[in-house]
This record gives structure tokens, sequence and C-alpha cells, in this order.
């Protein structure tokens, strides 16, 4: 009920903004269109200034994956992750995650196709992607449109939260959805 | 630390890539991964431009100013050292609210241009700002109220509740965007006084009445 409404609002903010930015605008005496290209222009530069960032991220990311050591890497936390109650299907989403946003979502789509929408393994995935954020890819856009070289702590924050994310939502799955 | 995760990778991947006979992949890999980067930003453009189009028509209007004056104390506390009235607390808010009702594809320019507007806060331009470092902690923890994307593709696969992880969803992403906002105050407790520059005489908005003289604000 809630949720119906909530996602109600969602599908409705958007048109609505679009249609009520410009209209208040203009009762406020603003040229909406000529004003519209000088933010779009800006819009441009930002999203050129970002490409040397993600190129440089994407290409460490695309190596990383490719020669295996992600794979090793999921493998060696295997053992711990098991002990505290995470299905072994979903272990890969723990390094995936942080690091490639497409990369997980197909990993998921894939997990929820092959074990059933309902089952538990598929829940405790789609609870972390809905819950977590590409945390490299965020830092990258957000800090490259900016120009800022030193993120200081951030990225250890964000790597953190996405920690505690991945096991609250492992915990919320099985204190709502009980075991497999 | 970002420097020494992407130097890590690369170093990484080509031991393990020879280690394993993989060097020809991994080699590929790096041109592929480059070319996902620019398709990732040309995905990117038409959003951008489109939303900061429209933002822009929201911030002449005084829209944005608006929403910053609207601003509920949480956020204000959140971000202490950005004066109240400033226009980056009206993007920030843009951006949380997007966030909250997964509108994805909008709240990454209002994100971006929130981060603009800190950034005629910050003293040194290459140096993230602690007001910075906290609203990427906030996006990175990813506050949601509604997994849209999740809930699509459970019912494309026929799930018999595709909405049902909503609940779950939202503990989990309560839990940790808490320990992001607790990990946050605790590096900018330790890293110590904010540092904030006066309005640079570049910042784009033309009239700005707003002194903000801190101490230990060195220019």
């Amino acid at each position: 009920m809630v949720v119906e409404w909530i996602a109600r609002i969602s599908a409705w903010t958007i048109p609505m903004l679009i249609a009520f930015i410009p209209l208040y605008a203009a009762f406020r005496k603003v040229p909406v269109y000529e004003t519209f290209i000088d933010g779009a222009k800006d819009g441009f530069q930002t999203a050129v200034s970002i490409i040397p960032h993600l190129v440089g991220m994407m290409t460490a990311i695309g190596m990383f994956r490719a020669s295996g050591a992600l794979d090793a890497l999921i493998g060696s936390i295997r053992p711990f992750l098991e002990s505290v109650g995470v299905p072994s299907q979903v272990l890969p989403l723990a390094l995936l995650r942080p690091i490639t946003g497409a990369g997980s979502l197909a990993f998921v789509s894939d997990l929820i196709k092959t074990e059933g929408p309902d089952s538990f393994a598929a829940k405790v995935a789609a609870t972390i992607q809905g819950s977590t954020d590409t945390t490299l890819y965020v830092l990258t856009v957000y800090f490259g449109a900016i120009g800022i070289r030193n993120a200081r702590y951030a990225l250890k924050v964000g790597l953190f939260s996405d920690f505690v994310g991945f096991f609250a939502a492992v915990a919320a799955c099985w204190l709502l959805f009980g075991s497999a | 630390m970002v420097n020494w995760i992407w130097l890590g990778m690369i170093v990484f991947s080509v031991a393990f890539g020879a280690a394993n006979g993989k060097l020809e992949t991994v080699a590929e890999a790096a041109f592929g991964g480059a070319q996902t980067g620019v398709t990732v930003c040309l995905g990117l453009i038409s959003i951008l431009v489109f939303w900061m189009g429209l933002m822009k028509i929201a911030e002449n209007a005084g829209l944005v100013r608006q929403l910053s004056k609207l601003m509920s104390p949480v956020v204000r506390k959140l971000f202490p050292d950005v004066p109240p009235d400033h226009p980056a607390m009206g993007y920030i808010l843009s951006n949380m609210s997007a966030n909250l009702l997964g509108l994805g594809n909008a709240a990454t320019p209002m994100g971006i241009r929130a981060m603009q507007e800190l950034q005629k806060l910050n003293p040194d331009p290459h140096v993230a700002t602690p007001a910075m470092c906290t609203l990427l902690a906030l996006n990175t923890a990813s506050i949601t109220l509604v997994p849209t994307t999740m809930i699509a593709i459970r019912m494309n696969f026929g799930s018999l509740h595709p909405a049902d992880i909503v609940a779950s969803t939202l503990l989990a992403t309560a839990v940790s965007t808490g320990a992001a906002i607790l990990a946050d105050r605790w590096y900018r407790r330790r890293s110590g006084p904010p540092r904030i520059a006066k309005p640079r005489p570049d910042a784009r908005t033309p009239g700005n009445s707003m002194t903000v003289t801190p101490p230990g604000a060195g220019g």
C-alpha cells in the first residue's frame, strides 16, 4: 500500500518537475529556453571533463576482472562470508558491487533468473543491489566533475558503508524472510 | 587512497595475468575498459545536458534558493560548514530527494551541481572538503525508499511479490547510511576544523552578497 504510493510518487515526480520548473520560471519572467541552453552547455562541459577519470577507472577495473584477480579475491573471502550466513551464490557481489554498477546489475539479474526471483539468494542479492551504490563510480564521477585529485577519507567512508550495507542486507533478509 | 587502489589493481592484474598466461586478455581488457569509460560518459552526456539545463532554469527562478531555505535542520547538521542559504544546500537537498525516490538519472546531475557549488567554498580546488566527503558518503550509501530497478527485474522474472524486498532494502539502507554518516563524522573530527574559502571572484552566481569568513579561513 505505502509502497505503491511511493512508487506512484516516483513515477510522477520527473514529468511534474519537467513541467513545473519552466512554468514557474516563466511566471517569474525568466527567459526559459535561453536559460536552458545556458545550463545545458555547462552540462556538456561537465560530461566531457569526467571522461579521463572514467577511462582511468574503467581500464583498471576491466584489467582486474580479466586477469582473474577478482575471482581469486572472491575465493579468498569465501570461507569467512559463508561462516556468517551469506548465501554462497551472492559472494561475488561483495566485491563487484563497489567497483562496477553495470557488472553487479548483470550479475544480480542472472542470479534472479537462475535461482528464481523468490529464492532467498535472489532476495539477498536484490537487497544488496538496492541498498548500496557503486562507490568507485560515484567517487570518480562526482569528484572528477570538479577536478578533485585528493579525495581525503571519502573512499574509506564509502567502502566502509558498502561493507556495512552488505552485511546489513544479509541480516535483514534473514530477519524478514528466514532461511532458504 | 584512490591512487593506491588504482595502482594496486593494475599491478595485481598484470601479475595475475602473467601467472595465468592471460596477459593478452588483460591488455585487451584495458582497452575495453577505456572504451567502457567513454561509452558511460556518452550515456551521461544526454542526462547531464538535459538536467543541468533544467536546473539552470530552477536556479534563475529562485527555486534552488527557496529549497535551501526550506531545508530541514537535519541537513543543516550534516553540513555545518556550508552557509544555510547557500545554493549548494538547495542542490544537496534535490540530490537527496532524487536518491530517496530512486530517480538515479536525475540524482547524478543534482549531486554534481551540488559539488560544483561546494567547490566555490573550497580553498584548495584539488582537495576535497569535509562537506564534499559527507555528500559523497550520502551518495555511496545510497539512501533508497524504493529500489525501482530491482522490483522491475524481479517482476520480469515472474516474482510472486516483487516488492517484498522493499522492507529489507529499507532496513539495510538505513543501517549503511547510518554507518556512512558516523564514519564521516569520525574522520571529519579527526581531520581538524573545517577550512572554508571566501567566495571566489570566479563564483558563478553574480551579486552574491554572502560573506563567509570563519576563523582559520586562510583564503
